[in-house]
């Protein structure tokens, strides 16, 4: 009853409910046009771009994630992307315990790189990993204890803004170079790859890429109807009080600490779903994904698509990385400065994103100035000159 | 006036920032349902005093007791809070981005975890409290308005509006009119002797005219410990308190 009432949040913004429709078109329409349609048709959708409009499922759902944080509770996070490597590398770990002994050394109780390494057993921490359920579980607590203890700590220190951003990127910087050492026992510089196969289906097999496409998009609608039940609760209130004015919310008896620790950790359980939905469709996880960059780029297409909107930095994921991956064709080594050109023109120009636009089309078409009353006016003078600044 | 029967009991309190003292062994009891007005020239250290009494800072020294039990320097701004001595700040803080309902709604008494907020369902005694204290306000007509598209009047309106939702012991009022017309100071006067029937209060504030207006014990801050202290008409014939302020 009271979750019903929760989750009935979720649906109360016409924006978000339009998002969860056009996601759930694609979910039905990319699985329909690749095996449905026969190969020689015009309207036939190659194999290929099948797990890429998963991964930016995949991409779109750590935006997400990431403006749950950013744009209700003004906490930049630069080193999001860390806890989506994390639920990468525990769906990894599982994948791995898969091939069992049809690696390339052939041994049944070690992953090819600890018999090139020589290693004699299987570390404590890869236990538990050959269960489905376990590794699906270490997906969902690894991010979200580690955004527990690093959230706990620095929110507790009332670390905020610039600072917290830098120890954010720290984190992920501290935690790419931790898993490129072969000792730690992930794969060091190789990752996990050469995965066979996901709960017993073949993982090459275009049945279960088109099965993991479907998952992924049923992910990112749940992970829309959360958030937005979220950010519609009063707590959601709470939070966007706490980004507005912390110290204002501390004499009417908040802890923004708490409050913030909240969304973090669910932010990270978000991302870390994420991460574990990229691995299987793109085959492998490496210390790559922990790279300060990545996290940046979260940071561009959640820009891009508008801050504090749920479904803008959805749509900025998916333009930016359909960009990347046409830019990245044809002048490959232009794509960096394309994407920071890209940053610096949002921040300047577009300061809500594409959400921001289609809010001022909207608006205008709407409500013609000239017939609002001068209060009306003067209450969107001021947005309007935000939005051309 | 001892500290077992006051509601606010500071004594002997000294606070210095890299050297300058803005608190200098400042005494101060505040009996339940008194009103008090805090006057003082710039740099006297009113908003100081208000920080150490919310646990913003913490005094070098002295005593600060609530209840006459609780020692508040012993507890965080939110502990503070929640013993029920809430705040209104010089600038006008309201949550600009959410509407005069919302503002009073995250103010109003109650839970303050993260958690129950997530499944908070807003009861008919919220709705009623929220309705009475939008009526005092006087801010009916602009309970669905954002916070950020009311005059600089109003927003002070509604900070004291929040205040009352939080329905604290002590109320910390600092600079209610400063930037407000004449008509704004008078309707805030009204305001604060309403709310002084049912609760303690501290003004800080400037406007003589005002002071007058509330017609309540004043003190004269200066230098961080207390010149003079009685009726308005005595302290301002205090020769001192005209040298150091009124005189200028």
């Amino acid at each position: 009853m009271i979750l019903a009432r929760f989750f009935a949040g979720g649906f109360r913004s016409p924006l978000v409910v339009a998002g969860m429709v056009i996601i759930l078109a694609l979910a039905v329409l990319v699985p329909v046009l690749n095996l449905a349609v026969p190969r020689g048709s015009a309207f036939h959708m190659p194999d290929y771009l099948v797990p890429l409009i998963g991964k930016y499922l995949c991409y779109a759902l750590l935006a997400l994630a990431l403006d749950l944080v950013w744009g209700f509770c003004g906490i930049l996070s630069l080193g999001h992307a860390a806890f989506f490597a994390l639920g990468g590398y525990a769906m990894g770990m599982y994948l791995m315990r898969q091939i069992g002994s049809r690696g390339v050394y052939g041994n049944p109780d070690l992953p090819d790189f600890m018999v090139f390494l020589n290693w004699k057993e299987l570390p404590w921490y890869w236990y538990g990993f050959d269960s489905f359920a376990f590794a699906m579980l270490m997906v969902v607590l690894v991010p979200g204890i580690l955004a527990l203890v690093f959230g706990w700590f620095a929110f507790r220190s009332r670390v905020t803004g610039v600072y917290l951003s830098i120890i954010t990127q720290a984190m992920t910087f501290a935690l790419m170079l931790a898993f490129f050492r072969n000792e730690m026992g992930f794969g060091g510089n190789n990752g996990l790859t050469d995965f066979k196969d996901i709960v017993g289906f073949d993982i090459a097999a275009q049945s279960t890429r088109v099965g993991l496409f479907i998952i992924s998009a049923a992910a990112l609608i749940i992970g829309l109807v959360i958030t937005s039940a979220v950010i519609n609760s009063k707590y959601g209130k709470i939070l966007a009080a706490v980004r507005d004015a912390e110290s204002r919310t501390r004499f009417l008896g908040y802890r923004p600490e708490n409050i913030k620790l909240i969304a973090f950790v669910l932010s990270a359980v978000i991302a870390g779903i994420a991460g574990a939905l990229y691995v299987p469709q793109v085959g492998i996880i490496n210390p790559g994904e922990f790279e300060p960059a990545n996290s940046i780029e979260v940071v561009v297409w959640t820009a891009v698509g508008g801050r504090a909107t749920l479904v803008g930095p959805i749509a900025g994921a998916f333009l930016v990385n359909a960009g990347k991956s046409w830019f990245t064709g044809v002048l490959p080594e232009y794509w960096l400065f394309a994407l920071g050109g890209l940053f610096i023109f949002v921040t300047l120009f577009m300061p809500k994103g594409i959400m921001g636009l289609l809010g001022l089309v909207r608006r205008r078409k709407s409500t013609p100035v000239d017939e609002m009353s001068p209060d009306a006016r003067a209450d969107i003078a001021p947005n309007a000159a935000e939005q051309q600044q | 006036m001892s500290k077992a029967t006051s509601i606010l009991y500071l004594d002997g309190v000294s606070v210095s920032f890299d050297g300058f003292k803005a608190i200098n062994n400042l005494s101060l009891t505040l009996d339940p349902g008194e009103m008090r007005a805090i006057i003082g020239p710039n740099g006297a250290g009113k908003t100081t005093m208000m920080d150490i009494i919310t646990g913003k800072t913490r005094p070098d020294e002295g005593e600060v007791y609530f209840n006459g039990t609780i020692d508040l320097t012993r507890h965080d701004e939110a502990e503070i809070a929640m013993f029920g001595i809430g705040r209104k700040f010089q600038k006008p803080t309201v949550f600009e981005s959410q509407t005069v309902e919302d503002n009073l709604l995250l103010s109003l008494k109650g839970e303050r975890r993260g958690f129950p907020a997530l499944f908070y369902r807003k009861s008919k005694e919220d709705a009623a409290a929220i309705d009475e204290i939008l009526g005092t306000i006087r801010l009916e007509a602009r309970r669905k308005d954002l916070a950020a598209n009311l005059s600089h009047g109003q927003k002070q309106w509604l900070e004291i509006g929040m205040l009352l939702a939080q329905d604290p012991k002590v109320l910390l009022v600092d600079e209610p009119v400063a930037g407000m017309t004449d008509a704004e100071t008078e309707e805030t006067a009204r305001l604060l002797k309403e709310i002084a029937k049912t609760h303690s209060v501290i003004v800080v504030e400037h406007d003589m005219h005002f002071v007058r207006e509330l017609g309540v014990k004043v003190t004269c801050l200066h230098e961080g410990s207390v010149l003079a202290e009685g009726t308005l008409d005595h302290v301002s014939a205090d020769k001192r308190v005209i040298e150091v302020y009124l005189g200028r």
